[in-house]
């Protein structure tokens, strides 16, 4: 399902943790509201998903293509507001704004891409920051459309969830769980699909040189914008489970922080892997969360963990599993062929 | 194989691709000027020239990597002069670089699938909803690699890392990268660079092998050892202009040949060396 992971043998940088694992790790997530935990529990779940969801879609751009696009944030708050616009004032359903705005991000990561793509390497990701900054700031600015300062209040929840959740016997608090869920499962079956097909081995060419990749015969401009267009519709889909989750939109989600953020999620869970865009959520959101007692002395403990976790596994977390495998195979292969090269 | 061959019929020693008044400048300085000459079909043309005499940068102009800034390209009687470097590899071209530039980090077989992609149309939704085509696409990517590993004598090789192959393996990586596209014309970039005589020889019965199936082949080359005893044909660049063109034999007599390299060598250049510097693009 998940790309055929785990039976194809060919490939390095394929995903290890293979289909029955990502199985057993969702059935496991899907199991946790069932035992009635709290709802502060639930809540960080919902946020770890929020946060992989976005981390997937950096991934795309930054972990297979290799551009680190530095708007991401501002897709997201995209497609936060666009649900809670044609929700609240025009009266839409969520399930009908939510495939909305992700279709607005596809097309405006498009629109992006077109002019972003002129510029490589480090003018992409700067052109891409000013980018992010200007969608904040017209959020922000646009009082009218997005409540400005104020910030737009009370979006309601998604139409059934509640009744759906009473009538199984769950909170609503695990009716967004399971959506969220949902969502992030279905987004990372597209990323695992996109990585595994003939579209993702092109991806993974232009990241390891685009000179090579345009003379082996790919046309790295139009790839480029479909994997922005990916990467942005994800953004904008998690936007619309965030918006309808905390019911309040403020500007500040769509900013450069919250950029940096899924950035830093993402470097420590695993960059072009696909366990790493959920491992480093899940790990550093939990850890920011307990250390929050400590207030902005979090940091100290924060800090240094980073600086140990790029010094020891720059690749980040699944990036360690990989390379014990990878170790693990070569010692495997030298063992038979040793001798044949020296 | 779906080879070529029954497509038109390309006589050994028809024209398959011809330049004219072919020029590119960057900023005062004319890299290659006026350059007017044509490759032959099936067979194996050398550009030699001295150091700097603008080989490469002939070479990045016909495989559409840079733009000329005069003339024209025709290849199989159609102007490519304008295309963008994927399309002149749709239209038959595929070239190789000077020094082992290939995904060390992918296997060999994931290496000559990329070079099939031209060939293939699937794209982001058919990955999404694992269209029919992309399946297809998917099964034709693996079955022309194979295909092209297997020319380059690397079949057994597939599901090893690029990287872990000899520095020659690399090369046939590179090739095979190439060829799996479904060339008509190769270009091959230094191929013998930083290779020792014996594995200089076993490529050079590999290029004559896939000339004798019917592919034209194009190399750039600075073992005159080599060039001698492979090309059927000669073209001499020299201060980015052609001074000769012709039969090994030909050339090699030619009085403005022999003037260049030893005027060249008398400024520090050697006949035959091995140049150290590094690709422009790497």
């Amino acid at each position: 399902m998940l790309g055929n992971a785990g039976t194809k043998s060919a490939g390095a940088g394929r995903f290890k943790l293979g289909t029955w694992g990502w199985v057993a790790v969702f059935v496991l997530a899907a199991l946790v509201p069932l035992f009635g935990p709290s709802g502060y529990l639930l809540d960080i779940g919902v946020n770890i998903m929020i946060y992989a969801m976005l981390a997937y879609g950096m991934n795309v751009l930054l972990g297979y293509t290799g551009q680190l696009p530095l708007a991401h944030a501002g897709f997201f708050g995209i497609g936060a507001y666009t649900v809670g616009i044609l929700t609240l004032k025009a009266g839409w359903s969520f399930w009908l704004a939510w495939p909305a705005a992700v279709a607005l991000c596809a097309v405006l990561g498009l629109l992006l891409g077109l002019v972003a793509f002129r510029t490589k390497g480090d003018a992409f990701s700067i052109f891409t920051l000013g980018v992010g900054v200007i969608i904040m700031l017209v959020i922000n600015k646009w009082d009218a459309l997005t409540g400005g300062n104020e910030g737009l209040n009370g979006i309601n929840p998604p139409a059934g969830l509640e009744v759906l959740s009473k009538g199984v016997g769950l909170k609503l608090s695990a009716g967004f769980y399971y959506l969220a869920l949902i969502a992030l499962i279905l987004t990372v079956l597209a990323v695992a699909r996109a990585r595994g097909s003939v579209f993702g081995r092109s991806l993974i060419a232009i990241r390891g040189g685009e000179d090579l990749a345009r003379s082996a015969g790919i046309d790295v401009f139009t790839h480029k914008l479909r994997a922005m267009m990916l990467s942005t519709a994800i953004a904008g889909f998690a936007g619309g489970v965030y918006a309808v989750y905390v019911g309040f939109l403020g500007s500040a989600s769509a900013g450069p922080a919250m950029t940096f953020t899924v950035l830093l999620y993402l470097l420590a869970g695993g960059l072009g892997t696909l366990a790493g865009p959920l491992i480093g959520p899940a790990l550093l959101y939990t850890l920011t969360q307990s250390l929050k007692g400590l207030q902005d002395y979090q940091y100290i403990v924060f800090g240094p963990l980073l600086v140990l976790l790029i010094m020891f596994a720059p690749q980040g977390l699944a990036g360690l599993w990989m390379k014990a495998q990878a170790r693990r195979e070569l010692a495997a292969v030298t063992g038979k062929k040793g001798a044949e090269r020296a | 194989m779906p080879e070529v061959v029954q497509s038109e019929v390309l006589h050994s020693g028809s024209e398959l691709l011809r330049v004219e008044g072919l020029g590119i400048r960057f900023g005062g300085l004319h890299a290659v000027k006026d350059v007017t000459a044509s490759i032959p079909a099936g067979q194996i043309t050398a550009i030699i020239g001295p150091n700097g005499a603008g080989k490469s940068t002939f070479f990045n102009l016909i495989s559409g990597f840079y733009k000329p800034t005069s003339g024209r390209i025709v290849f199989q009687g159609q102007d490519i002069t304008r295309l963008k470097t994927h399309e002149v590899v749709a239209s038959g071209m595929a070239r190789t670089f000077q020094t082992t530039t290939i995904y060390k980090e992918l296997s060999v077989l994931e290496n000559a699938m990329i070079g099939h992609r031209v060939r293939t149309r699937a794209g982001l939704l058919d990955a999404l909803l694992r269209t029919g085509r992309e399946r297809r696409d998917e099964q034709e990517s693996r079955d022309a690699a194979m295909t092209a590993l297997t020319r380059v004598g690397l079949a057994a090789h597939a599901a090893r890392p690029a990287g872990a192959m000899t520095q020659e393996g690399q090369k046939r990586v590179g090739i095979a990268m190439a060829l799996a596209s479904n060339p008509k014309l190769l270009l091959l970039d230094e191929p013998a660079a930083g290779m020792n005589p014996e594995e200089t020889v076993s490529l050079m019965t590999l290029i004559r092998e896939l000339v004798a199936g019917g592919l034209t082949v194009t190399l750039v080359e600075h073992k005159m050892s080599l060039v001698m005893s492979l090309a059927d044909h000669i073209l001499v660049l020299h201060h980015g202009q052609k001074i000769s063109e012709g039969l090994p034999a030909q050339v090699s007599r030619d009085p403005a040949v022999i003037e260049a390299y030893l005027g060249s060598h008398a400024h520090g250049g050697q006949m035959g060396q091995t140049a150290t510097g590094a690709a422009p693009h790497a």
